[in-house]
């Protein structure tokens, strides 16, 4: 734990007496941009939830610095939308840490969430109702919320799900900003395009850690195989990176199910 | 304006009125949080489940009060127990334990033949036999909750909205629950003898569904909700007085048939 700002311990987990991960080891430090990519039920929410003292581990330990703050956002889908309130009320909520006992809110808490929205550029959406908001505008009152309690550890459970791509890059590149501010981050997302070309630092899991490291290491065909048990292409060209299920890319293979296309298709690996 | 004023010259009446007001406020207050938790069915279950208490305190020679009180609060843990930690669906939990509890009641009655009409009025309600205690009891209960509401209000906002977000922002929210779930027995105990615990459910839901229908503020939900909820209640004091119906009926269908109302001018 020396210079961990988050670290798990041969961490178990269980749901319904079904081992979710176990002897999980797991690091995060100060100023770590990081992103958890898996499958959906694969236990990237689970770690998430633990990592934020929402649930308990069955075995291990789970150790933060002390005093250490953490903001969340969780999936859009846990989100009541029909719940009566502005995009301004769910922000001024995320000041809970910082506001005084009076049940009112001071003119500090309007200050620092006016300030907030006008980075985020909601300002002209602050009054109207969560769910007269755009995906993407959401996404960024939610983003919001947390980041107004000045957190030093931000998790974020698919935050780029459900948004239009010009609004994934915008979020992605407002992470950016703030991890170069110092804040250390955690997303978990199944969107491996999104994440190969901005996030430094990949955790490939499926009920553990398959791999870790730089997009370039970790995203091959061999790894991605093992943490989505599905076929995987990996394409390389300068800067850019794109992947892509095998299945997906030709649906006509799986309708024709013949395996005269594998020849004819690019052989497992990276292309360049 | 007669037509207000005459019933008034009776005091049965006036002592109703006062009752039923503050229910109504009472339950359209509470009602917000149930709504929005979408945990209607709590109001249903816990008014049956204080019933059971009510019994058992009685027959145990135990303050009827104090012992539903501390029964309905109980099952209201339980039913957070259950849901949370044993991850139990919550709407099958909230049957179970309240329906059970319901049982003992009804179990206990029908073996002991020696209940006299209050029980009656426990399930059914009798605002006109409100006493000066009851009355007491109800805006003391009143006053706290609407104390509790307003000392709580970002604690119970945010934890309504969002628990486990609420929970990583620092918020207590096993203790904010617990608080409630005290403040809703106690609510409903007050309740009991203006409306019977086979309607409190209606009282605490319908005026909250009404009030969302005509806001999509909080806060100005909070302030529809309670005031809808007491206007319901003098609604329904006044039919139940000139058609000559039982109280606790008429003022959940004067609130039902607001809420029809708001709902058809809303579409």
């Amino acid at each position: 734990m020396s210079h961990a700002l988050l670290e798990l311990q041969r961490v178990s987990v269980a749901y319904a007496n079904q081992p979710i991960f176990t002897d999980l080891d797991l690091c995060l430090t100060p100023g770590q941009f990081a992103a958890l990519v898996g499958p959906t039920g694969g236990g990237k929410s689970t770690l998430l939830k633990l990592i934020l003292g929402l649930l308990a581990c069955t075995q291990g330990s789970v150790q933060r610095l002390p005093q250490v703050t953490m903001g969340y956002v969780p999936q859009r889908e846990m989100i009541d939308w029909r719940f009566p309130v502005t995009a301004e009320q769910v922000v001024l909520m995320g000041r809970y840490r910082h506001t005084s006992y009076w049940p009112w809110v001071t003119r500090a808490d309007r200050r620092e969430v006016a300030a907030l929205l006008d980075r985020l550029g909601l300002t002209p959406y602050a009054k109207r109702h969560i769910r007269q908001l755009s995906g993407g505008q959401q996404q960024r009152i939610f983003l919001a919320r947390a980041l107004v309690a000045k957190p030093q550890l931000l998790l974020l459970d698919e935050p780029t799900t459900g948004v239009d791509l010009k609004t994934q890059h915008d979020i992605l590149h407002l992470l950016h900003e703030l991890n170069r501010e110092g804040m250390t981050i955690l997303l978990a997302t199944h969107d491996l395009n999104t994440i190969a070309s901005h996030v430094p630092w990949v955790i490939c899991f499926q009920h553990g850690v398959i791999a870790q490291g730089p997009p370039e290491t970790v995203l091959t065909p061999d790894i991605l195989r093992q943490t989505y048990n599905a076929d995987m292409v990996v394409l390389r060209q300068d800067d850019m990176t794109f992947i892509a299920n095998r299945s997906l890319a030709h649906p006509h293979v799986a309708q024709q199910g013949a395996l005269a296309h594998r020849s004819r298709r690019v052989p497992d690996g990276v292309l360049r | 304006m007669a037509f207000f004023v005459e019933p008034l010259q009776y005091q049965f009446f006036v002592q109703g009125l006062i009752a039923a007001l503050l229910v109504g406020c009472l339950c359209g207050l509470l009602g917000v949080y149930i709504v929005l938790r979408q945990m209607s069915y709590i109001g249903h279950g816990l008014s049956h489940a204080v019933f059971g208490g009510a019994v058992v305190s009685h027959l145990l020679g135990v303050n009827v009060y104090v012992g539903a009180g501390l029964w309905g609060f109980g099952a209201a843990v339980l039913i957070h127990h259950l849901t949370t930690r044993r991850d139990l669906p919550a709407d099958a939990v909230i049957g179970i334990v309240t329906t059970a509890s319901f049982a003992v009641g009804v179990a206990l009655m029908s073996r002991v033949h020696r209940f006299t009409q209050d029980f009656e009025a426990v399930l059914f309600g009798n605002v006109l036999g409100v006493s000066e205690h009851d009355l007491l009891l109800i805006a003391v209960v009143t006053v706290l909750t609407g104390l509790a509401v307003a000392v709580l209000y970002k604690q119970l906002l945010f934890s309504t909205f969002d628990e486990a977000v609420a929970q990583v922002a620092g918020v207590p929210t096993r203790l904010v629950y617990l608080l409630f779930a005290c403040i809703l027995a106690l609510a409903i105990l007050a309740s009991m003898q203006v409306l019977g615990v086979t309607l409190i459910a209606a009282t605490i839901v319908i005026p909250a569904a009404t009030a969302r229908l005509l806001t999509h503020s909080f806060s100005t939900m909070l302030v529809l909700s309670t005031v809808l909820g007491g206007a319901t209640a003098l609604g329904g004091m006044y039919l139940s007085y000139y058609v000559d119906i039982a109280s606790g009926a008429s003022i959940v269908l004067c609130a039902a048939l607001l809420f029809v109302a708001v709902l058809s001018i809303r579409r």
